[in-house]
C-alpha cells in the first residue's frame, strides 16, 4: 500500500468513522478544514513516527506542508530518504 | 502585602512592583520579558489610553489576542481604569467572538488576527467598540483599519482611576450556553481575591516560584496563573497556544524554564505523559502540579505521577462561577489496581458546601445530591441573563448558594466524590460544553432535519456523538460535517462521531429521546472495544 493510502486508511478509521474512502482525497485539506484538530494531528504524527521510523518536530508540521495527504506523503518520503543518507 | 488591604487584583501586582521592581514578572512566548516595574508602568499607560478613549469605571473591554505579555498588560491596564476585561479566544470563529463582545457591549477592544472579521460580524443595533487596539499576532498581522497599534497605545500618559472597590467587576468569562448562546460569568475583585488568597494559604508561593501560564485567558485556570504569580513577586512563563498543544516541545519548555508550578487540565497532562517523551527531560524543578476542569482518568494520572514522583499533585474542583471551591491532595503513589477517579475533596477554607436533593432538602450524609457553594468567591450572576440568574442561586441560612449542577456524594474520609450531572453539560478537554450548543450549531446546516448530540464517558475521557437525520436531502459526508463544525463552533465542540438515522427516537411527548441515543452510543462503543 502506498504511503498515501496508509495515511488515508489511518485517518478514516481513527478520525472519520463512517466516511466513504473516496471522499478523502489526496488533496482534501485536513487541518484547515477542521477534519483534523490539534489532538488528531498529534495522533497522526505519532502514527507516522512509529510506522515509518522517522522523527517529526512540531515546527515541521505547520499547515503549509502538513495539510493534505499528498503533502504528508511527500514529507514522509523526504524524511525517510534523509534518514537513509544519514 | 497584608492581604486584608487588597481591594483590587491590581493592588497585588502594584505591591510586588514596589517590593521587587527588578524581578522578572512575565516571560512572553517570544522570549522577551518584563520586570515588575516595566509591567506596572505599561499597565498604567494602557489605563491612560483607555481613560482618554472614554472608558469609564464599570465598562467592559474585550481582549481577543494571542497569549502573551501584552494580553496580561492589557488586563491590568483595564482593571487600573476600573473597567472589567472580557477575554475571548482569538482562534474561535469570528461570529462567536462578535456575539460575546457585543453581548456585554464592550466599550473598547484589544484585537489581533481576525480582529477585522470580528468587527465585520458585529450584530446590527449594538454599538461597536469606540476604541480598538491592534495587538501583534502572527507574521501576517497588520493593524487593521481604524485600529490603534499596540505600541502607540503604550505611549499614552499613565493613569490610575481612583475609587477601587472590591465590588467592582474584574472580568467576565463566557461559557457555553445550553440555548446555543454563550453566557458571561461576571466575577468581582472580591471573588478573585477570595480565591487568590486561598491559593497563597495552601500552596505557599514565593518570589522564587516560576509559574506556567498554560490555560487560555478566557479559562478561569488563568486567574491562578496570573494573579497568584504576580501577588507573590514570582515569574510567569506564558505558554503560547501552539506550544501548549505540542507535548514534546512543551516538556522541553517545562525543563528549560525550570518551572516550579504547573497548572492545567488533566487532558494536557495526559498528552505530556503519552507524547511528551518526559523521561528524557529534567523536570525536577516542579514542586507543584495542579489540575482542574475535568475528571482525570486514573491510568493517565498514574502515568504522570510515576514520571514526576517528586512533585505534590492536587485535584482542584470548581465551576467558573466560583473558581476552585474544593480540592484534594493526591497521595502518591497511585496504586496499580486503582480504577476509581480521585475525589474532588474538601471545601476550600473560603467556601462552604451544601448537598441537596431535588426537593431542596439536605441529603443524608453519603447520599448523592446536588452541590451548592457559598462564600466570597461566588459570582454575582451572568451578564444580562435574568432567567439563568434566578435559577442559579438559592437563599438558605442567611447565605446565598450557587447551584453547581454537579451531583456529588460525601465520603467521610475522602471528602466529596464527583458523580456526574443531570443535565446536558459535559466537560471535554476541560472545557464546559452544553450539548445543546453543539446541536444549535449543527441545525444551521440546511440538509439536517434532526440533531441529537450525546456524550459518552470511557476510560480516556468524553466522546461526543451526533445523531442526525436528513430525510429527503442528500446526506452530507462526514468530512463536510466536520468542515461545517469547524466554521461554526470552537474546535473542542466538534463531535467525534456522526451517525445518520432515518429518524431520531422520540419520547412519548415527542422530544428527542436522549436516553435512547445514549444507550445506542454506549452499546456501539462497547462493540468497538
Amino acid at each position: 500500500m502506498s504511503v498515501a493510502d496508509t495515511i488515508r486508511q489511518f485517518i478514516l478509521s481513527r478520525y472519520l468513522p463512517g466516511e466513504s474512502p473516496e471522499n478523502l482525497q489526496d488533496d482534501t485539506p485536513l487541518r484547515s478544514s477542521g477534519i483534523l484538530d490539534s489532538l488528531a494531528t498529534l495522533g497522526l504524527i505519532t502514527f507516522l513516527e512509529e510506522e515509518y521510523r522517522i522523527t517529526i518536530e512540531a515546527h515541521e508540521t505547520d499547515v503549509d506542508n502538513f495539510d493534505r495527504i499528498a503533502d504528508i506523503e511527500a514529507f514522509v518520503e523526504r524524511k525517510r530518504a534523509a534518514q537513509q543518507e544519514a | 502585602m497584608d492581604t486584608t488591604q487588597a481591594v483590587s487584583l491590581v493592588d497585588y501586582m502594584e505591591a510586588s512592583a514596589r517590593r521587587v521592581p527588578g524581578r522578572t514578572a512575565i516571560v512572553d512566548p517570544a522570549g522577551w520579558s518584563l520586570t515588575y516595574r516595566e509591567l506596572d508602568d505599561r499597565a498604567d499607560r494602557i489605563a491612560g489610553f483607555l481613560v482618554r478613549s472614554g472608558v469609564q469605571p464599570g465598562d467592559r473591554v474585550g481582549v481577543a489576542v494571542p497569549k502573551g505579555a501584552a494580553a496580561i498588560t492589557a488586563f491590568l491596564g483595564i482593571m487600573k481604569a476600573r473597567a472589567a476585561y472580557v477575554p475571548a479566544d482569538y482562534t474561535a470563529p469570528a461570529a462567536r467572538n462578535a456575539s460575546i463582545l457585543s453581548d456585554c457591549q464592550v466599550k473598547a477592544a484589544f484585537l489581533s488576527d481576525g480582529g477585522a472579521a470580528i468587527l465585520n460580524a458585529w450584530p446590527g443595533g449594538v454599538p461597536r467598540p469606540s476604541a480598538v487596539v491592534s495587538v501583534e499576532g502572527g507574521p501576517q498581522a497588520n493593524p487593521f483599519q481604524g485600529a490603534v497599534p499596540w505600541n502607540e497605545a503604550l505611549q499614552s500618559p499613565p493613569a490610575r482611576v481612583e475609587g477601587r472597590s472590591r465590588g467592582d467587576l474584574a472580568y467576565i468569562l463566557y461559557t457555553s450556553g445550553s440555548t446555543g448562546v454563550p453566557k458571561g460569568v461576571m466575577l468581582t475583585h472580591e471573588n478573585a481575591i477570595g480565591f487568590v488568597d486561598w491559593c497563597s494559604e495552601v500552596f505557599n508561593p514565593s518570589e522564587e516560584d516560576r509559574f506556567s501560564s498554560h490555560a487560555p485567558f478566557h479559562f478561569d485556570l488563568s486567574v491562578l496563573d496570573i494573579y497568584v504569580a504576580l501577588k507573590h513577586g514570582a515569574t510567569l512563563y506564558v505558554v503560547s497556544e501552539e506550544l501548549g498543544k505540542a507535548p514534546k516541545e512543551l516538556a522541553g519548555f517545562i525543563a528549560t524554564s525550570k518551572l516550579t508550578v504547573w497548572y492545567s487540565t488533566p487532558s494536557i497532562l495526559g498528552l505530556l505523559a503519552q507524547f511528551g517523551n518526559l523521561p528524557t527531560r529534567d523536570c525536577s524543578s516542579l514542586r507543584l502540579v495542579l489540575f482542574a476542569g475535568e475528571v482525570f482518568p486514573v491510568k493517565h494520572l498514574r502515568s504522570i505521577t510515576g514520571i514526576w514522583p517528586w512533585a505534590a499533585f492536587y485535584n482542584l474542583y470548581g465551576p467558573t462561577e466560583t473558581n476552585v471551591c474544593t480540592y484534594a491532595a493526591i497521595p502518591l503513589p497511585v496504586p496499580a489496581d486503582r480504577r476509581a477517579p480521585y475525589p474532588i475533596g474538601w471545601p476550600c477554607s473560603h467556601c462552604e458546601a451544601l448537598v441537596l436533593d431535588t426537593d431542596g432538602a439536605e441529603t443524608l450524609a453519603g447520599a448523592e445530591g446536588l452541590l451548592h457553594i457559598a462564600g466570597p468567591s461566588v459570582f454575582p450572576g451572568y451578564w444580562n441573563r435574568p432567567e439563568q440568574n434566578a435559577a442559579a442561586f438559592l437563599e438558605r441560612g442567611g447565605r446565598r448558594w450557587y447551584s453547581t449542577g454537579d451531583v456529588v456524594r460525601l465520603d467521610p474520609r475522602d471528602g466529596y466524590l464527583y458523580v456526574g450531572r443531570r443535565d446536558r453539560m459535559v466537560k471535554r478537554r476541560g472545557y464546559r460544553i452544553e450539548l445543546g450548543e453543539i446541536e444549535k450549531g449543527l441545525y444551521q446546516h440546511a440538509a439536517l432535519q434532526e440533531v441529537g448530540v450525546v456524550g459518552v464517558s470511557d476510560d480516556a475521557g468524553v466522546r461526543i456523538i451526533a445523531y442526525l437525520s436528513a430525510p429527503g436531502a442528500r446526506r452530507p459526508s462526514i468530512i463536510e460535517l466536520k468542515t461545517f463544525c469547524a466554521q461554526n463552533l470552537p474546535s473542542y465542540m466538534s463531535p467525534d462521531v456522526f451517525h445518520f438515522l432515518e429518524a431520531l427516537p422520540r419520547t412519548s411527548t415527542d422530544k428527542i429521546d436522549y436516553q435512547s441515543l445514549t444507550r445506542l452510543a454506549t452499546a456501539r462503543a462497547e462493540e468497538a472495544v
